[in-house]
């Protein structure tokens, strides 16, 4: 047996100091952590189970925004009608994400923190450079097969995809992560690979996801999101967007705009050069495909991946126009 | 052994006669959870074997570090080739004999990544596991090739018994008014059944207790015999349900030998399942394969010649040879053709059988061909197949028993609606969905080797039948239920089926969809035997209620036994038994050629496959047929394809259960357009090794994927394929599927995809 040992949490008190001990992993829907102790890539000395604490599983949403407790389940919040009404493109994510097995037992929080799919990432025995794993290593996946590897925001160190759904559309519509008594905006959460690739977001030891916020707006009631991958179920994105519009009283000239991408960097990428290039311009189709042209602005391709510079700026010029229509 | 008994419902469309709808009889226990898989067992004192796989492609181990892994907790043994028992050779599948050199299980030279260089024995699986990961294998690497793409795998080795040729066909193709050629490819395919590959291994003094998922439980507890030089009797063999094998599971391979030794060195039971990577690895799926294709037509789109050149990947020290001129050679009448075979040795798992090997990337590229063929020349893809029709085998040049392939292509033209296609490429479409209709034939030949089946009737009236035959899904418990059923008399109901164990009567591979034809053979003459015994002790036993009426014959119907005049005195089977004293009736028969009731030729024949009858033996070519219509949705964007709807038509023959015959039909559709949109392993040239080795990024189409499938059955008993009119079910309906969808989205794109899948990135 690989030993490790095993603390139930009594409170997130409890849990966050047994965090801060080194090589500790956190256990919630366990969706992530099982499947990466089975390919040699996890190795906890010891796990805490946070996954029956009581109330950090919520779902909440006011006029202010949305609050969602860190254990609520993927499909809980899925399904919730506030969520559907006033951030449409954070429940068409999450429906798209995964299984509907993983998602009836994955944490809200855990799905932010889920690790790449790089099938060298994940196979330690056959592969062992890799500098998410061991800095310093090297990686395996620069000259190897590239289909699923980014074109945005990697480095010579890393160019592993940030597989999730979810966090694609939070970072279109400026969701805080609560780490407890500290928040960090969503888009300083995930980490540039940069030389550090092992450090994939800025939670500190001892810190645990305690809750997301997402704040009401306009863009993220009038949102979408469009997710293309190879097989129509269970398979991650080889490009998404997410995106949220809101126009001005004359219905046509845009006065907001959000557009996030997936499937195709390092981390959830938000797409500002999209987003400037249409704010305060009429909405119109070929702007608009001029301005989607910009989302892949500074890629840089492996060969295989290249189809995703092609393929990201279409999606991303689908879901605005899907969006516009009817926003 | 184990029993599934019979739950029909009568004068329903779950009818239990022979060619009735008749649900799956073992369907209940697999929902309920009651069926009991061959690695669900847990004889006292089992212990867990793990395997450690070679993480190079090519070298050899220079050292294996044992020490800490035998030190770890829970651990009994780290074997390695040093300290295995020795195992000897044994005669192979196709009867020949072995070579007189030990079988080493364990590789010291290695030749492809995911070899098993060692096996860890343990308490606990976890132990085993972890133990493992602590063995430390020195390794001298070599360069290896790892895929025919290499340029360094050169052209490989010509296969000369696969070379088919007729008429001068190179002359006829350079002088043909048309000509096209081009090359298709298929990317290695894997089988990942649900249920791994394992096995749970019992010595008791020299006889040997194997519980594993088996299609061919008589040809592998042969090889196990011989391995271990134990008598086959002394082989006990268990596979009472299977969780998918598609041709995996019908040969012995290395863990089973690893597994086996180590209870024999142990003395203790010994568990070994292969992880899902090591489904990958632990046994070869389909290998890779390209064809060129070249063909001379007349203006008019009138064959004049075929030019087939192939190779598949095969292994550095294995010969697997995928057919890929097994449709080619057969679909279309030509005057001239030449097909010719190499394979490629790379560094690789032994590549094995996948549903429909050979005939499946066959079609691929002949029915993608002749599709490009009538774009060339300006007909409809459906024309140009008619106009070619091949009204005899041209390679046999023998008339078929049937090809119902007329029939096919006209029922499912009717149903798909073909006559409403516009037949010009990128030519119909609704918002940013390119809409195409492609069409494709496949085939899939009978094969046939003799079966054997015990029936008993016993003495409340009940039947019995027991063959060492296997239910992988297919149904055989349902139908030689049905067929016994029907032959005797009885409610499907009251019939009892025993499959999956070394001890009952022996029975071939399940395998080349074969088994269904050999075994409602089998148990349709046992039963009648079991019959006509009953009715002999009706009328002659001096005990029988029938004894006064001094009749010549008696009729059963339904469980009773009457006289065909007088059907008010019909008397219960159990009542006959009763009268006469008898506690069972029991026969024993097989379909054997009188040249072959001899014992050695019977344990041949269920042992290896030399016996099995090519579909041409005989005064007849022997195939069933089908054509897949299928309707693709192409994003104009995205370049993702999503088959939006599918008719086959099919001629299987006769079929002794449609529901069944339609399941497993569809299940072979649904395998096709997972190979046609998302099957491929993906090999990293650097290390030689498939690296999406898991069900998360090998990818096979899950429900979102398949629209619902229409399936036409067009056959008619074929009494020259098999005893009761059955031709192939399982393999067909794969084959004929990928080119279907490939001309479709040729059809809605106007661009051809010719290596498979047919991912996004290669339509945008």
């Amino acid at each position: 047996m690989r030993d490790f040992s095993y603390l139930r949490a009594a409170s997130v008190e409890e849990a966050i100091n047994a965090a801060a001990l080194p090589a500790t992993m956190l256990l919630a829907g366990g969706t992530t952590l099982l499947d990466l102790a089975k390919c040699g890539v996890a190795d906890p000395e010891r796990v805490v189970d946070i996954s029956h604490l009581t109330g950090l599983d919520t779902i909440r949403v006011d006029g202010e925004g949305a609050f969602i407790g860190a254990l609520a389940k993927m499909s809980r919040v899925a399904v919730d009608a506030a969520i559907q009404q006033q951030f449409p493109a954070v429940s068409e994510a999450l429906w798209q994400a995964a299984s509907a097995q993983i998602r009836n037992m994955a944490s809200i929080g855990g799905n932010l923190l889920q690790r790449t799919r790089c099938a060298y990432f994940r196979d330690p025995a056959t592969f062992p450079a890799c500098n998410k794993r061991s800095p310093g290593s090297g990686c395996s996946a620069l000259e190897g097969v590239t289909r699923n590897h980014a074109v945005l925001g990697g480095s010579d160190a890393c160019i592993a995809t940030y597989p999730g759904d979810l966090a694609v559309a939070l970072t279109a519509f400026d969701a805080v992560v609560h780490l407890g008594e500290r928040s960090v905006a969503i888009d300083d959460f995930f980490l540039l690979p940069g030389s550090t690739p092992n450090r994939e977001h800025a939670m500190q030891p001892g810190e645990m996801i305690t809750a997301i916020t997402i704040p009401t707006s306009v863009a993220a009631r009038h949102s979408t999101f469009i997710k293309v991958r190879d097989r129509q179920s269970y398979e991650f994105a080889a490009a998404s967007a997410a995106v949220g519009i809101a126009f001005e009283a004359d219905g046509k000239t845009i006065s907001d705009i959000r557009v996030a991408l997936g499937g195709v960097a390092t981390k959830p990428w938000r797409a500002r050069g999209v987003e400037d290039a249409l704010r305060g311009r009429a909405f119109e189709p070929e702007a608009v495909k001029q301005a989607s042209r910009l989302a892949i602005e500074g890629a840089i391709d492996h060969g295989a991946n290249h189809y995703k510079i092609e393929l990201a700026p279409r999606v991303v010029e689908r879901a605005i126009l899907k969006t516009g229509a009817m926003a | 052994m184990t029993i599934v008994e019979t739950r029909a419902k009568r004068g329903d469309a779950s009818d239990g006669t022979l060619g009735g709808r008749l649900s799956r009889i073992d369907g209940p226990a697999k929902i309920t959870g009651a069926a009991d898989y061959a690695l669900e067992r847990q004889p006292d004192g089992m212990v867990h074997a793990v395997l450690v796989d070679s993480t190079i492609a090519s070298g050899r181990v220079l050292s294996i570090d044992a020490e800490a892994a035998e030190a770890a907790p829970g651990v009994l043994l780290v074997m390695t080739p040093d300290n295995a028992l020795p195992i000897k050779s044994a005669t192979d599948w196709l009867g020949t004999p072995p070579p007189d050199v030990p079988y080493e299980p364990l590789a010291r030279t290695i030749t492809f990544s995911g070899q098993h260089v060692a096996a860890v024995i343990a308490e606990t699986f976890e132990q085993a596991t972890s133990a493992a990961a602590l063995v430390k294998v020195t390794y001298e690497d070599t360069a290896a090739i790892a895929s025919f793409d290499d340029p360094r795998a050169g052209d490989g080795m010509a296969i000369d018994q696969m070379t088919v040729e007729w008429g001068d066909a190179e002359a006829a193709l350079a002088s043909a008014p048309v000509r096209i050629s081009q090359e298709y490819k298929t990317p290695r395919e894997y089988n990942v059944p649900i249920e791994p590959h394992g096995l749970i291994a019992h010595w008791q003094g020299d006889t040997l207790t194997v519980w594993e998922p088996s299609q061919w439980i008589d040809g592998m507890a042969r090889t196990y015999a011989e391995w271990f030089d134990i008598p086959f009797e002394n082989v006990r063999l268990r596979s009472p349900y299977i969780g998918g094998g598609f041709g995996s599971k019908a040969l012995p391979l290395e863990h089973g030998a690893i597994a086996i030794n180590a209870a024999r060195m142990l003395g203790r039971p010994v568990k070994l399942a292969v992880t899902r990577p090591q489904t990958f690895t632990a046994y070869g799926g389909r290998p890779a394969t390209r064809q060129t294709i070249a063909l001379g037509a007349t203006r008019e789109g009138k064959l004049l010649s075929i030019v087939h050149r192939g190779a598949n990947e095969t292994s550095i020290t294995g010969i697997a040879v995928e057919p890929l001129g097994s449709v080619t050679s057969i679909m279309y009448a030509t005057p001239n053709f030449s097909s010719r075979q190499n394979i490629v040795p790379v560094n690789t798992v032994k590549p094995g059988a996948l549903r429909a090997p050979g005939e499946n990337p066959s079609a691929f590229g002949i029915e993608c061909a002749i599709d490009e063929l009538a774009y060339e020349v300006g007909i409809d893809p459906l024309e140009i197949r008619l106009l070619n029709y091949a009204e005899e085998d041209p390679h046999a040049k023998k008339p078929w028993s049937t090809r119902r392939l007329r029939e096919a292509y006209a029922a499912g033209a009717e149903a798909i609606g073909w006559s409403n296609r516009d037949p010009r490429p990128r030519s119909m479409r609704v918002g940013n969905q390119l809409i195409g209709y492609g069409v494709a034939a496949g085939t899939y030949p009978v094969r046939r080797t003799p079966g054997e089946a015990l029936v008993r009737i016993l003495s409340d009236g009940t039947v019995e039948v027991a063959s060492s035959s296997i239910d992988m899904g297919q149904g055989t418990y349902t139908i030689l239920a049905q067929t016994a059923a029907e032959a005797i008399g009885v409610p499907v109901e009251t019939v009892r089926v025993k499959l999956g164990d070394s001890a009952l009567p022996r029975a071939p591979v399940a395998g080349g969809s074969q088994l269904a034809n050999l075994m409602t053979g089998a148990v349709h003459k046992a039963a009648l035997a079991a019959r006509d015994e009953l009715i002999g002790l009706a009328i002659n036993d001096p005990n029988s209620p029938f004894r006064a009426l001094q009749a010549n014959t008696l009729v059963i119907e339904n469980g009773q036994i009457a006289s065909p005049r007088d059907t008010g005195s019909a008397v219960a089977i159990a009542e006959v038994m009763r009268r006469t004293g008898r506690d069972k009736i029991e026969t024993l028969r097989n379909t054997l050629p009188e040249k072959l009731r001899n014992d050695k030729d019977h344990f041949r024949n269920f042992t290896t496959i030399s016996t099995m009858l090519s579909p041409t033996d005989g005064d007849y070519s022997l195939h069933s047929w089908c054509v897949h219509f299928v309707e693709v949705r192409v994003d104009v964007d995205f370049g993702t394809v999503r088959v939006a709807r599918m008719v086959s038509a099919l001629d299987s023959g006769r079929l002794y259960n449609p529901k069944l015959a339609e399941s497993q039909w569809k299940g072979g559709i649904i395998m096709g357009i997972g190979q046609a949109l998302l099957e491929e392993g993906i090999v990293d040239s650097r290390h030689g090794r498939v690296i999406n080795n898991n069900l998360g990024d090998y990818l096979v189409p899950t429900n979102a994927d398949i629209p619902d499938l229409e399936v036409i059955s067009v056959g008619i008993p074929d009494t020259h394929a098999s005893v009761l009119g059955g031709k192939a079910v399982g393999e067909l309906a794969i084959v004929g599927v990928a080119p279907a969808i490939a001309n479709a989205v040729y059809h809605a794109t106007g661009v051809r995809v010719r290596d498979l899948p047919i991912t996004l990135e290669k339509l945008i």
